[in-house]
């Protein structure tokens, strides 16, 4: 069986798990199986892989749809139980998935101080710009003006630049695409993977239902064309100007 | 594998006398207990377990010490390195005891065995650090949200800080619950004898390979990670198999009966109490009292008994679940029950649930309650 196919990964599921929760037009089980490619296209065997996830949608993705060991854990420390996994047992490979709530805003102290500490595990954050399980509220990577349900008036507060956070935090693999860029995804999923020490993968994930319909992006396909739009490769995003660059996401390698 | 069960095992220091601190003796306690993972972060006054415990365990094979950047990761890198199949322990105080909280509710939840030591100070809040107090006996009861059962042990002696850790890693592994420890600044702090035994009775974790992780049994056996049992863990209400049943009445009715139950039917096998200058006859007064405040207990039985009262002592060794037949039995021989302790009132309340007329002598300004008080307190009652 040709390794990243879809009749590959349905044994790295567990079928009474499906159908998922998410929602009509959720980019998280693209994500999902992306990370389930990546994966087995690297041959990796499932037995080995403990998948930590916390709170909100994105905690979903590995509890409990993978057939694997998964710990699904407090809203923001899945860095923290990650950590003390993996010391104890080096022979775990160790993903974490979560949410940008989950990662970036509860757990923005673990996700830094993880960055820091350089143990062996790859950090997936499947970063949509809203709280989705809890009906959609602002996050810390909501664009600025954006409409929430807490920011009915345009979000008024800067967002994070999540890879570059972990840049200057010290992760020794940062790298950002979308769930429309689902090749490169998994290209730099498998690079994550493979690399010693903390790796981070940014994954811009839509939500139509909690973000794009208060945004003009209600539709599944008008959420991917979104990131078909505004993402630019690092190496396009070197030939254009400031004023081009506005309201662009730069995808690619930050640290490799 | 590791055995599982009962065992007696080589303790790890030399047999005999030391003269230790009692921080150090928690440390050391673990040490012999099989702990083999410690994360934690500083607080005043528990810091001098996190650095035995790092002497004890940094680059040694399959034994891991790290500090972590608060209490929250110190007690989350506990969880998963127990299902990793760690024996694993963090020391704080209450400060930080209240930031592990929610996680503490998810060891309780996902039944993960841990021992979490707090060494009480003075508060609420900052408080004076270097001060004594024992404000925290509901907070490691009750602080984590939702209805659950735990165990709570509290050491008098270095010889208790010592040998109670080894009781905590026992009880959590034999009943996969969280246990707290709950020393206080005076014991911590204190320098006296510890007398090492040769050996040391371990308690570990079933297993029982494909069995549910979360099954029928009261205690179910815990399979760890990398064994291939693809384990679902989770803080949500969740099957015998781990998957989350997040609006099924029977399931969450179920489940919190059975953490609950796990631990209350078992309360004889957990609650120690100690009975002194108590035997067989009617008391004047007794004395209620645990960790610190018992050493003064102890001494005021004995200066009371000196002076014609016939004086004794109930001293808790473990708090939670509490001594209701040990309080009830020794109370109904009493004229007069007299609760001391370094707050106002947490022990008292349960007390009084079970004997209505009794009193308490209490301090709250980080001063030790000496002897001599709980002298005049009880022959001011007896007048």
């Amino acid at each position: 069986m040709k390794p990243g196919t879809n009749a590959s990964i349905k044994r790295m599921v567990r079928p009474e798990a499906f159908p998922t929760p998410f929602c009509p037009g959720c980019g998280h089980g693209i994500l999902m199986g992306a990370i389930l490619r990546a994966i087995d296209e690297l041959g990796w065997d499932m037995k080995e892989m403990l998948f930590v996830s916390g709170i909100g949608c994105g905690g979903w993705i590995p509890s409990p749809h993978y057939a694997a060991d998964t710990l699904h854990v407090t809203h923001g420390r899945p860095i923290a139980f990650a950590t003390g996994a993996k010391l104890f047992n080096p022979k775990l490979k160790v993903v974490v998935i979560g949410g940008d709530g989950d990662i970036a805003s509860i757990g923005g102290n673990h996700l830094i101080h993880g960055a820091r500490r350089n143990v062996n595990m790859t950090v997936i954050c499947a970063n949509n710009g809203i709280y989705g399980m809890t009906g959609g509220q602002v996050t810390p990577t909501t664009p600025q003006g954006r409409r929430t349900v807490t920011t009915p008036e345009g979000n008024p507060e800067r967002p994070f630049d999540l890879s570059q956070l972990l840049v200057a935090a010290g992760a020794s693999y940062v790298a950002r695409y979308s769930v429309y860029h689902v090749r490169q995804l998994i290209t730099a999923l498998k690079v994550a993977l493979e690399h010693p020490g903390f790796s981070f993968v940014e994954a811009l994930t839509s939500c139509p239902v909690q973000y794009g319909r208060r945004n003009d992006l209600s539709t599944p396909t008008a959420m991917l064309e979104y990131f078909r739009d505004t993402c630019v490769t690092i190496a396009r995003a070197r030939t254009m100007t400031q004023e081009q660059l506005k309201d662009k996401i730069i995808i690619g390698e930050f640290i490799s | 594998m590791t055995p599982s069960g009962w065992q007696v095992i080589p303790s790890v220091l030399k047999p005999g006398r030391y003269f230790m601190q009692g921080d150090e003796a928690c440390a050391e306690g673990a040490i012999a207990a099989g702990c083999n993972f410690f994360a934690g972060y500083p607080i005043t006054p528990a810091t001098e377990i996190m650095e035995q415990m790092a002497r004890r365990l940094r680059g040694l094979e399959g034994r891991v010490f790290i500090q972590m950047e608060d209490e929250i990761g110190s007690i989350g890198a506990l969880i998963g390195a127990s299902w990793a199949g760690a024996r694993a322990m963090t020391a704080t105080s209450g400060p930080g005891l209240s930031l592990m909280l929610e996680n503490l509710g998810y060891a309780i939840m996902t039944e993960t065995p841990l021992v979490v030591v707090d060494i009480q100070r003075a508060g609420p809040s900052t408080g004076q650090a270097t001060r004594p107090a024992q404000g925290d006996v509901m907070q490691a009861r009750w602080g984590a949200g939702g209805d659950y059962e735990l165990i709570v042990l509290a050491p008098w002696s270095v010889s208790e800080m010592y040998y109670e850790t080894v009781r905590a890693f026992n009880l959590a592994e034999r009943f996969r619950v969280p246990v707290i420890l709950l020393g206080d600044e005076g014991i911590g702090h204190l320098r006296e004898k510890l007398v090492v035994r040769a050996e040391t009775e371990v308690y570990t974790r079933l297993k029982s390979p494909g069995a549910a992780p979360f099954g029928q049994a009261e205690v179910p056996p815990m399979p760890s990670f990398g064994e291939g049992e693809q384990l679902l863990v989770t803080g949500s209400t969740h099957n015998a198999r781990g998957y989350r049943r997040t609006s099924e009445k029977e399931a969450q009715g179920e489940l919190v009966e059975r953490l609950g139950y796990k631990v209350s039917a078992h309360h004889q096998e957990i609650i120690r109490t100690e009975a002194l200058l108590t035997d067989g006859e009617e008391l004047d007064v007794l004395l209620i009292a645990f960790g610190f405040t018992a050493r003064s207990a102890y001494r005021a039985a004995q200066e009371l008994r000196r002076e014609g009262l016939r004086a004794g002592l109930l001293r808790l060794a473990t708090l939670w679940p509490f001594a209701e037949e040990a309080v009830r039995e020794l109370a109904s021989r009493a004229r007069r029950v007299l609760v001391s302790e370094m707050n106002r009132g947490q022990v008292l309340r349960e007390v009084q649930r079970l004997v209505s007329q009794a009193r308490d002598y209490h301090r709250t300004d980080g001063e030790v309650i000496t002897p001599g008080e709980i002298i005049a307190a009880a022959k001011g009652w007896c007048a």
